[in-house]
């Protein structure tokens, strides 16, 4: 690992300002996407800024019709959380499935829509609740806001503070995990509440998350599995790797959201 | 370079260390406490793993710094005297180990479970080992050493 200078974030206002002023910052929070690619020398920040202790990132509540949690939230204290598993069982069970309980313990809700990862399992709830990314400048819609492989919406130096989480009167997801790394092959999140029926798809496709039209429609008309058991998904824009081939990964992608729509309660 | 202070195993420390410097390497190199062993360095194994403020964390994959002010427990701060702790006394009596070299981070990792499940079910215990690997045992006397540990640990 390369050295960088380390900086302890005293507020929002705080990080932004030293982000601003490094000549290449980056935040950190659980670290557990960065410190390991900092390891193998993927990246070298000149500065880290810790955001993880702001008062402003902490904390999940229920405000109206959404379930609001900080970005610092760490994927164990989603998964534990009674308000989530009160409002939003799905978002609960799709936490406890990220990666190992020692990650759990560390990485951040923040960190992983930040990240956007086209493995990582939250882009999918974002996208299939129809979640506002609230940052420390603005709100951004989860349409808007993932925009390709580990691009998103955000300026260089904009931090995501909370994360509003519809309560939809139905929702699912179904993951096909890699078995070593736990990362998604293919996940699928299906949603029907406020927001109408929406199906988001993560692991699987070359620019990360994004949703199945096809199937969103035809669940509007009638939400059962068999609806969508003959909508088949082109497996043109999926990846292709050592784990899995594009057309296995579509064939996926119709078996999980089928499970999703079977599982959503 | 910057100062890091925390508790280690009920004992206030601190040392110089680079921003870079990880939690293992402080304990294992500045601390000298070598309980805590570095199997892969990847995060992937959990031998590395520690006790932050309760939570089961790998120290591979946390900056020192980042424990500044944290309570850590390592596994040289879990027996009283000559007297383990039921959980390592569980894996001695249950043979849960071969080599003993992944065992460290095993228990921290299965005290940290029993904390927020402490009756753990045989499917609980191996869903919750996903991040501690061994090489030797094929983790079934590993299973039985936690749940045996979790009945003593309930008293």
């Amino acid at each position: 690992m390369y050295d960088f200078e380390y900086h302890r974030a005293a507020s929002l206002d705080d990080a932004v300002g030293k982000l601003k002023a490094a000549d290449d910052g980056t935040l950190v929070a659980g670290g557990m996407t960065l410190i390991p690619t900092l390891k193998l020398r993927l990246a070298s920040p000149s500065d880290l800024i810790d955001i993880s202790g702001l008062a402003e990132l902490a904390g999940i509540k229920v405000e109206g019709d959404a379930v609001v949690i900080g970005a610092a939230a760490t994927h164990a204290a989603v998964a534990a959380s009674s308000d989530v598993r009160a409002k939003i069982p799905a978002l609960a069970e799709l936490a406890e499935l990220i990666g190992d309980a020692q990650v759990r313990n560390r990485g951040t809700l923040g960190g992983s829509v930040a990240n956007n990862d086209p493995a990582a399992d939250y882009p999918a709830a974002c996208l299939g609740l129809s979640a506002t990314i609230r940052t420390d400048r603005r709100e951004i819609a989860a349409d808007d806001y993932f925009q390709g492989l580990f691009e998103t919406a955000l300026d260089a130096d904009e931090i995501i503070t909370q994360i509003a989480f519809p309560v939809p009167k139905k929702a699912a997801y179904q993951k096909f995990p890699n078995p070593a790394s736990r990362f998604a092959l293919v996940g699928v999140f299906v949603a029907t509440g406020p927001a109408g029926v929406r199906v988001a798809v993560t692991g699987a496709g070359q620019d990360g998350v994004f949703r199945a039209t096809e199937m969103e429609t035809a669940l509007a008309k009638n939400f059962s599995p068999d609806a969508i058991s003959d909508v088949t998904v082109s497996a043109d824009g999926l990846n292709a790797d050592i784990h899995a081939a594009a057309d296995y990964r579509a064939h996926l992608i119709g078996v999980m959201a089928r499970r999703a729509v079977a599982a959503c309660t | 370079m910057p100062t890091v202070s925390m508790k280690v195993n009920g004992a206030d420390v601190s040392g110089d260390v680079e921003g870079r410097t990880l939690l293992v390497q402080f304990l294992r190199e500045t601390l000298a406490m070598t309980g805590t062993h570095v199997g892969c360095d990847t995060s992937q194994c959990g031998a590395c793993c520690v006790l932050m403020n309760g939570q089961s964390i790998k120290s591979c994959s946390l900056l020192a710094v980042q424990a500044e002010g944290a309570e850590i427990t390592t596994i040289e701060g879990l027996a009283t005297g000559d007297k383990l702790h039921p959980m390592q006394e569980a894996f001695r009596q249950n043979h849960g180990l071969q080599c003993g070299f992944c065992t460290p981070g095993m228990v921290i990792s299965a005290i940290d479970l029993v904390s927020k499940n402490p009756k753990p079910s045989e499917q609980e215990v191996r869903e919750w080992l996903e991040g501690n690997l061994c090489r030797c045992t094929g983790y079934h006397n590993i299973v039985k050493a936690i749940q045996a540990g979790a009945q003593a640990m309930r008293g």
